[in-house]
Formats: structure tokens, sequence, C-alpha cells
């Protein structure tokens, strides 16, 4: 094995890429888990975005309508799980996977005439004076700009969350439905916004895979990437700012094993490949979870 | 304005009626959807759910009606229990190849002894086999309280590498040119997963599963376990005053589903498929979810929501060959299934009732 070929500059330049699709669809579940609902289906609508994106990309040209197609096709497949278990009182696991399973099929068959195309490119920002700093410049101000999107949406996300008005309501929702109900707020409508939400960003997630990081359509490409992230807002305990470290933690593994891949390592690529799964649940066990939102899962029905 | 209120009890009768007309929704919606890929949506329906029971091929059709339906069935009723404790065993497709994998390593040892010790010794390893990779998420929720639907599922993936690495080193076939896959154990006649009856179909995995019905059912209607399986369900704290240790219940539920997956992964390896793969699974521990849920976690309902799941996987193939329909239109037609089943569900807990607004 021939370690010297790993420069450490590309590593975590490379990790922060990596990183960027787990952001992108952990902070939007991250929001739906902190107003009460638990919506397991994050690895469909990543997947239905990645094809929405590359449909919409490869027809338009532009990586960023596409982008835009996706956030649309994630958000919409969410609305079928928000009338299910907002309106129709699902329980929110078995309609999560339903979701799952949907979605992968759904993209199979969406993505038929897609096999083996090219995605339109969609360049880096080498952004001025600070892509010029040595080292800390090529790691982190020479990224595509959805790399800075996602980061820029965390940062949203925490502000929202903390200092709004309507992050207040959103976190009261999800700590004590009855209570935020009683006081007069619509716990359905403030969640089925919230599902809304996280459908988009796993949209968005689901195509940077799809338009920057592969960049091609193949089937079930995002290959456990939605439940990393769900993973990912486990360990965050609910808090944007441990959720990039648990990202970024996430990306650090899988750049490495793919350069030790490439690097030659003695131990067999198959085995390589299960380094971010293990990860996870190491992270998971490791990790003491911090209190989740009071209503988490539980469906709401405003009896009288 | 449509109002719903709260049962007081499930309705009995909307409890037979939800999973009827569910698949009845799906049916319509799935006409739809073939309509709208250029398909006469008449002919796709006929040819999905019934062609492979009454078309004029249906002879070659049946037997793999129970093929198909035998791992659905065997992995659905061990994730029943759990579902119905409240304990989410969703990696049931990991352990179902985990214990395809350690059957088929036993079988393969004894390659190419006869004996008619093999074929159980490797339906012991099938079973363990699934049993412990369900021990992982079971322990570690019961140690370190992570959830086992996020460990679960990731070892998904785990087994899937483990199953790769397999197929092109350690269980390839020495005679096989290179190619990667292991030694063809259904052409071992000692390792074989025979049909009991030939051309029925009918090969042990299936008897397992109707065995698995019977003994579920009892289990779940006539022992203390199924009670307090029921009861942790609807009420975690009263079980808890009832004497239920939550964590032997979490263990032995993800042992159960583990076991059950892990055997019909042998079954599958040892008879259908007959070697190990990389491509060896093709989801069913995911299509099983639906099944049970489909059954509305009953041992009965499985079995009749098993035989129905595997009627689109065949009528799914049907129409794949003869009408060119894209495999992923039945992908979607399950998911629907499970959507619609959700969804009407509502009926058995709430009463749709209408109500002015109140000036």
């Amino acid at each position: 094995m021939d370690l010297s070929s790993i420069n450490p500059i590309l590593l975590l330049a490379s990790l922060m890429v990596a990183a960027t699709p787990i952001i992108l669809a952990a902070i939007g579940e991250l929001v739906v888990e902190r107003a009460g609902v638990l919506n397991l289906g994050v690895e469909g609508m990543m997947i239905t975005g990645a094809i929405c994106g590359f449909v919409v990309a490869v027809n338009t040209g532009s990586p960023w309508l596409g982008f835009l197609g996706a956030a649309i096709g994630g958000a919409l497949l969410s609305v079928i799980f928000g009338v299910l278990t907002q309106i129709l009182l699902s329980n929110q696991v078995a309609t999560g996977l339903a979701l799952t399973l949907f979605g992968l099929g759904l993209s199979a068959l969406m993505g038929q005439g897609y096999i083996g195309i090219k995605a339109p490119s969609f360049p880096d920002w080498h952004i001025p004076l600070l892509g010029d700093i040595p080292v800390i410049g090529p790691i982190v101000f020479q990224h595509d700009p959805m790399v800075y999107v996602g980061l820029f949406i965390v940062a949203g996300v925490w502000a929202f969350l903390r200092y709004s008005r309507a992050g207040l309501i959103l976190r009261a929702v999800g700590e004590n439905h009855e209570a935020a109900h009683a006081l007069g707020y619509h716990v359905v409508r403030v969640r089925i916004l919230a599902i809304m939400f996280g459908g988009a960003c796993a949209g968005l997630g689901g195509a940077y895979l799809s338009l920057v990081r592969v960049p091609q359509w193949t089937e079930g490409m995002t290959a456990g990437a939605g439940w990393i992230a769900l993973a990912i807002v486990v360990f965050a305990s609910w808090r944007p700012g441990r959720l990039l470290l648990g990202a970024y933690l996430f990306g650090g593994v899988t750049v490495l094993q793919l350069n030790l891949q490439a690097a030659g390592a003695a131990i067999a690529v198959e085995y390589l490949s299960m380094a971010p799964y293990l990860a996870t649940i190491a992270v998971l066990v490791i990790m003491r979870a911090g209190r989740a939102p009071g209503s988490l899962g539980q469906s709401f029905h405003a009896s009288r | 304005m449509i109002m719903l209120e709260k049962r007081p009890q499930p309705s009995q009768a909307w409890t037979f009626a939800t999973p009827i007309l569910a698949v009845l929704l799906t049916m319509f919606c799935g006409g739809l959807l073939f309509a709208a890929l250029g398909q006469n949506p008449f002919v796709t329906i006929r040819t999905i759910f019934l062609d492979p029971l009454f078309s004029e091929f249906a002879w070659f059709y049946r037997p793999q009606l129970l093929i198909k339906g035998a791992p659905l069935v065997l992995i659905a009723i061990g994730l029943s229990f759990g579902f119905r404790a409240g304990i989410w065993n969703i990696g049931a497709e990991g352990q179902y190849v985990v214990g395809a994998i350690c059957g088929a390593a036993v079988g393969l040892a004894f390659y190419p002894l006869e004996s008619f010790i093999i074929f159980p010794l490797m339906i012991i390893a099938g079973a363990l086999g699934g049993l412990l990779w369900a021990m992982i998420p079971g322990l570690l929720r019961v140690r370190f309280g992570t959830n086992e639907i996020l460990v679960s599922l990731m070892l998904v993936y785990v087994a899937e590498q483990l199953l790769a690495s397999m197929a092109l080193g350690a269980l390839r076939n020495p005679d096989g040119m290179g190619f990667p896959g292991s030694r063809n154990l259904s052409q071992y006649p000692s390792a074989a997963n025979l049909e009991i009856i030939s051309g029925s179909g009918m090969h042990w995995g299936v008897l397992t599963a109707f065995l698995a019905v019977i003994c579920a059912y009892v289990a779940l209607s006539r022992h203390i376990f199924g009670f307090n399986v029921r009861l942790s369900g609807q009420s975690p704290r009263a079980a808890r005053f009832a004497g239920v240790n939550p964590s032997a219940l979490v263990l032995i539920c993800m042992g159960i589903s583990g076991a059950l997956a892990g055997l019909a992964g042998l079954f599958e390896v040892a008879g259908p498929a007959g070697q190990i793969s990389i491509d060896f699974n093709v989801g069913y521990g995911f299509t099983a979810i639906i099944v049970a849920f489909l059954g509305r976690l009953h041992p009965v309902g499985i079995l009749l929501a098993g035989g129905l799941m595997a009627l689109t996987y065949i009528g799914g193939e049907i129409a794949q060959s003869n009408l060119g329909l894209p495999i992923a239109a039945i992908q979607i037609l399950q998911g629907m299934l499970l959507f619609f089943l959700l969804a009407v569900d509502v009926l058995t807990n709430y009463r749709v009732a209408w109500q002015r607004v109140a000036a």
C-alpha cells in the first residue's frame, strides 16, 4: 500500500464534498423531527430528488434548475407522507418505510431513459481572495456552490430555531403538541410545512449525488445515504451545530476508505466499503443521544 | 365539514375490510399508472393479478407462487412479533443474506461428501446466522439504547458487502473458472433444498413457512408470550407492571425475526437460487414488511398477504415479458399498496362524521 499517494489537503477538500448530501438531507430531517414528526422516508425522498434533479438538469442543461426540480420533487413526495400521518393519522414508522419503498420504485421508473447519460457540468467556485489562502483555500473555499448552500441552510435553520418566533412555535409543537394546540397553534399545519421542508432538503441532497458527486444516474444510487442522514440527526441530539460535526465525521470516513481503496490497501474493497455503515453504528453506540423532542413520532388528533 | 371521531374500540368489520379496500384502490390507481405508461390498464391488471392463477400457462406459475411466497411469509411472520411490540427490525434483508451465507458455507464445507445430516446442519446454521445478525441491533438497543431501526438497516448494507466478498472470495466455486458465485447447491444432493412433492413448488422452506404460521398463531392467541407481546405494544407501562421484562422481549422478538429471515435465506440459496452470488438478494426482506402490515400482523393474514405479494411478483414478471411493463412499476404498485393500507386504516380506529362548522 502506498500511503504517500494520499494527499491530506485533497482528502479534507473532498471530505466537504462527501458530507454535503448528508448535511442537506439531515438538516431537513432535523427540522421535521424538531416539529415532532419521525419521517423514515428520507432515503426515498433523496432518490426521488436525485432523479428529478437529473431529469430537469439534463433536459434544460442547467444544474440550478435541476436542483430546483429536485427540491420540488422531494417536497411533493413528502406531501404524501404528510397527508397520511397528519390527516389520516397513520403510523409514522410504517408510512416512512412505505415512502422509501415507493420512492425507490418511482425513481427507477422515472430514470429508465437516463442511464448512462452524463449530467451537465456544475463548475466549482474559486472564491477570490479566500480561495487563494494556502492550505485553507483549497480545502474550504474552492468548491461548487451547493456546498455553501448546504452550510447556509444549516446556519439558517440554527438561527430560525433559536431566534425566530416561528421557530419557537415549531419547537413547541414538537415538544408538546397538546399544549401547542391549547395555545391555538395549528399543529397539523406546522408539521406539514416542516415535512415539506424536509422533503425539499432531502431532494437537494439526492440531486447533489446525481448532479455533482457521481455525476450520473444509476438505480438505487443513494445506497443508504438517507438512513445515514437519519442516524446523524440522532447523533446530533437534534442540534444543527453538532449535525455538521457528525456529517463531516461521516464524510471523513467515506473519503478515507475511498482513498485507501485507490491506494491499494491490503483489506478487500468490500470490507472497506462497509466502513461508512459500521462507523455510523459505532457513532450511534458511543454517542449518548440527547433528549429527543417530546412528541416525536406520536400522532396528533384534536379530539374534543 | 368532515371530522374524524375516535371510536371507543377499533371496528371489527373495518379490520377485515381495510386490506381488501386497499387492494382495490391499488388496482385502480395502478391501472391509472399503467395507462399513463401507455399500457391497457385492464389487460395489465388482469395479467398481474389473474394470469398467474388462471391463464393457460398457470400450471407453470402456480408452483412459483409457493416458491416466491414462502420467504415472504417466513420473514413477515418473524417481523410481526416485533412490530406488535413496537420493536422495529427493518433489516430482515441483511439477516436473510447472512443466513444464506452461513447455511451455504456449512453445506459447501462438506462438499463432495454425501450424508443425510448435511441439510439439517445447514438449516441450523442458516437460522443461527440470521439470529446472530439480528442480535447485533437487539443487544445494542438493550445495552446502549441505540435505535434498532437505524442499526438493523445499516447492517443490510454491511451484509450486502459481505455477500459480495463471499461470492468473489471465500465461497467462490473453485471449478467456476474464476467467475463470481459459489458451487450450485441445488446440484449437490445432500445440500439441496428439494421439492417434497415433485413439480409442486413445495420445497422444505414452504413447509417451514406453513409451520411458522401455525406456531405463530398458537403463540399469539394461546400462549403467555403472545399476550406479553400484544400488551407491550398496546401499553408498555402496563406491560412493565405485569412483569414483562422489556429487554428480554426485545431480544426474543429480534431473535425470532432474525432466525426466520435466516431460514428463508438458507432455503432460497439451497433451492430456487442455488448459489451464493453477488445479486442473490432481491428485496424479500423489505417486501416482507409490506406483507406483515397487509396481513394486519396476524399469522393467517400474513399467509394470505404473502400469497398476494407473490402474485404481484410473478404477474409483474409476466407483464414484463409479455407487455414490456418495466419491473419498477411493480415496485411502485407494492409501495402504493402499503400507502393505501395505511391510509384506509384510519377507518378502523376513527369514525368519519359529517359536521356543520359552528358559526
